[in-house]
């Protein structure tokens, strides 16, 4: 019913291979961008942009990421956040070394350097799979964790060896630093995952993506059918720590602003990111939004929204709350859909579309 | 379509509630104050006595003289436990319900704070944490660090190891090994001991212990017994405190040569060591103990109410005490701003000026009941830290005890060094705001 696509003809190939094929779903997405871009600035305050709205994307930005190692080529990795961390530190040493250049343009250009390292600790993946990549990804995290805190160059010879995020300005508006606002510091963070989730849509779309679903599924199959795996399995690892880096660059320049950064990339995020991509749903990028909703931003709303809706809870109580209740819907909402948040936002596409009448 | 329908409900919810979460508590002739507390986590050892004493102390000045000057004062704790992420919101929050004085309880959650405070006028109480440099006022209006700073403290150590060694030029040769946290808290008083280390010819070894690794320093400890330290200095918190304690008695390191950071005094981190950890010393400034009129008050107005969450046998351990001393600060920073501004309800603004004019004599102290409680302190236009006096604490087995006299800290050594970091912060943090505010006379 709302979502009949009767009547709704392709006549170009075009039309037939586009992302969006149904009006329905783009009518969506523009409702989507929409509130994102107009609704939340507007309605939301600070507080609500500041701590559920960016980290929210941040999040989003490092599931897709990992999203594309591990839900689309079947490569689990443990090192993410170590990943993100390469970002946030590259981004640091290049405002400082290039102070001129445009923040957004250092913040993308960091995620480089994090594909860099990404491939080289990606290298094992060509002989080993599964538990055991997973084993050799963790060395990536307890390494770089290690190097952020033990390579002074990394902080500039900081005293207390944190992060000091600059004043930089895009247009005249400060875009990082403390006089940032949030609103402009959201735009940014917006601004970013809008343009890298679309290239990464067009991206497991193409060739490309089709090449990693066909290594995930089964690499003999794929390497007999002219897919070559050195290039597709590294280049799966290039993609993903892109991304994680550009995450980790936007936590801490976007969100953090600065500070005690070395022990924000430890081995929990890469745990934190790798349930987003589970509970949100392997090989589905809408999927990584949800889990980053569901794990990142479900226990600020509730430890701040229960008090609020008069549930008296204090401090530490709901701290403790707080952990039973996600742990809770994790063990329910895998029980009920374990492919994810993504396949049960598909299967009410699928009712919608036959709504009133299921057969 | 129901699944889906729920989660919108809850989404929608969800937003309807943080948008109510934050509507600003403004009730008449009451202040609001936030402070970070973590009753959860790997630090919670350390934390909750803190929060205990904090919150103690300005329900007892609720209950006992109905606030401060008649104005109650609406204490609400944020946890974050010790989690930068969890900080930064627990800040966000602070500042939407207006609070006067943002207290964050890590070194961390300072750090983070402090570029946003000075753009948001909101006043930074850091007691003896934080960053050291922020002691500069010239450069950091909006934060406070009394009554001294890490290096303050790290100076101090090397006086003490001195006094026992017989004269600063006995220090030559020496080696001092530090135990820290490998996270900005522990960091912070290398520069000032490496600096020291040069000045008087000792040597520095540093043992930085991941706070993954808390609980198992085995690793650490081997090479403390090979490098065999003259002394330790542990910069310590939470968990890792009890294990130092714990190994040094294992690998029969002279216990009265390991000395905490104030942090590292907690009751609980020198019992964990049994019967062997007499001895055990740790920088101090505040006394243990409930033989105090403030302590007695507290008791009689909140703990026999039943109105606190310490346990009987916990209040006036020193940990706690050293909350009640904070929750002090901030309650004589309130009065302060009430006499300067001659208003009853102050706000963030005055509250600066209460705090940069805050002369906690020994007269003073007397008066609150705090004779002998705490180091008397003064800040300043240009020192927001007072660089205040401290003793060396000694545990008796039992309890703290009083191990030294009041040692001043090296401030011709440190204060330099605090002014030229503070010039490097404000250069490397581009678009850092040069101050504005006028300097208000100590009272």
């Amino acid at each position: 019913m709302f979502y009949r696509e009767a009547g709704q003809y392709k006549s170009t190939y075009a039309a037939d291979m586009a992302v969006f094929p149904l009006r329905q779903d783009r009518i969506g997405i523009a409702v989507i961008l929409a509130i994102a871009f107009i609704g939340i600035p507007m309605i939301g305050n600070d507080f609500f942009i500041a701590t559920v709205m960016i980290p929210f994307l941040v999040f989003s930005l490092a599931a897709i990421g990992l999203n594309i190692l591990t839900g689309y080529t079947g490569l689990i990795s443990l090192g993410t956040a170590a990943f993100m961390g390469v970002g946030a530190y590259a981004c640091y040493k290049l405002t400082t070394l290039f102070p001129g250049v445009n923040i957004i343009v250092l913040i993308l250009v960091s995620g480089l350097f994090s594909a860099a390292i990404g491939v080289l600790f990606g290298l094992p993946s060509l002989r080993i799979k599964g538990f055991y990549l997973a084993v050799a990804t963790l060395a990536a995290q307890f390494f770089l964790q290690w190097a952020f805190v033990r390579v002074p160059w990394l902080f500039n010879y900081n005293a207390s060896g944190a992060i000091e995020v600059p004043l930089r300005s895009l247009f005249g508006i400060p875009v990082t630093g403390a006089s940032a606002s949030a609103e402009t510091r959201y735009f940014v963070c917006l601004g970013l995952v809008v343009v890298l989730t679309w290239f990464a849509s067009n991206l497991v779309h193409g060739r490309l993506g089709r090449s990693w679903m066909a290594v995930r599924d089964m690499d003999i199959a794929a390497e007999l059918m002219g897919i070559k795996l050195l290039n597709a399995k590294l280049l799966a690892f290039a993609v993903s720590s892109f991304y994680a880096g550009v995450a980790g660059a936007m936590m801490i320049f976007l969100w953090y602003g600065g500070g005690e950064a070395a022990d924000v990339f430890n081995i929990r995020l890469s745990f934190n990111i790798l349930f987003m991509v589970i509970i949100g749903g392997l090989g589905s990028l809408i999927g990584s939004f949800f889990g980053a909703a569901f794990i990142a931003s479900l226990p600020t709303i509730l430890k701040f929204g229960l008090p609020a809706l008069g549930v008296p809870l204090s401090g530490a109580a709901a701290e403790h709350v707080t952990f039973m209740l996600v742990g809770a819907l994790i063990i329910i909402f895998l029980i009920v859909e374990p492919h994810g948040l993504a396949r049960l936002w598909q299967i009410t596409k699928q009712k919608l579309r036959t709504w009133p009448f299921p057969y | 379509m129901k699944k889906t329908g729920l989660m919108k409900g809850a989404a929608l919810g969800a937003l309807l509630a943080a948008g109510t979460a934050i509507a600003p508590v403004a009730a008449q002739d009451s202040v609001y104050f936030a402070n970070n507390a973590y009753r959860t986590g790997p630090f919670s050892g350390s934390g909750i006595p803190i929060g205990d004493g904090m919150r103690d102390y300005i329900a007892m000045i609720n209950e006992r003289d109905g606030g401060v000057n008649g104005v109650k004062v609406i204490y609400e704790e944020c946890e974050t436990g010790y989690d930068t992420k969890k900080s930064i919101e627990c800040y966000e929050q602070a500042k939407s319900k207006n609070t006067i004085v943002y207290s964050p309880w890590s070194t961390g959650a300072t750090l983070a704070a402090i570029p946003r405070a000075h753009i948001d006028k909101i006043p930074i109480l850091s007691m003896a944490y934080g960053l050291s440099a922020s002691a500069e006022g010239s450069t950091f209006p909006w934060v406070f660090i009394p009554p001294f700073t890490y290096w303050d403290g790290a100076s101090v150590m090397v006086k003490h190891m001195a006094n026992e060694l017989g004269g600063m030029d006995k220090l030559k040769g020496k080696k001092l090994g530090l135990i820290h946290l490998d996270a900005p808290f522990g960091k912070e008083p290398i520069p000032v001991l490496e600096n020291l280390a040069k000045k008087y010819g000792f040597e520095l070894k540093l043992y930085p212990v991941a706070a993954a690794d808390m609980q198992n320093q085995g690793s650490l400890w081997l090479s403390i017994r090979r490098d065999r330290p003259d002394y330790l200095y542990n910069q310590g918190w939470g968990a890792m405190n009890p294990t130092a304690v714990k190994e040094a008695i294992k690998n029969g390191f002279p216990i009265n040569k390991l000395v905490g950071v104030w942090w590292a005094g907690g009751d609980d981190d020198a019992r964990a060591g049994g019967a062997e950890a007499k001895g055990y010393k740790s920088l101090n400034f505040n006394a243990a103990g409930t033989n105090f009129p403030v302590i007695q008050d507290i008791i009689k107005h909140v703990v026999e109410k039943g109105k606190s969450l310490a346990p009987k046998d916990k209040v006036g351990e020193n940990l706690y005490n050293r909350g009640v001393y904070n929750s002090m600060l901030v309650v004589e920073a309130i009065r302060n701003a009430q006499k300067l501004t001659g208003k009853k309800v102050v706000n963030a603004e005055d509250m600066r000026r209460g705090l940069e004019s805050l002369n906690i004599t020994e007269a003073r102290l007397k008066e609150i009941g705090m004779e002998g409680f705490g180091t008397p302190s003064t800040i300043s236009c240009s020192d927001h830290s007072g660089h205040s006096k401290m003793y060396v604490a000694e545990w008796d087995g039992t309890k703290w005890t009083k191990g030294s006299d009041w040692i001043e800290p090296l401030k011709d050594e440190v204060r330099p060094l605090i002014e030229a970091a503070a010039k490097d912060y404000a250069e490397k943090n581009a678009g850092w705001p040069k101050r504005t505010e006028s300097c208000e006379k100590s009272s």
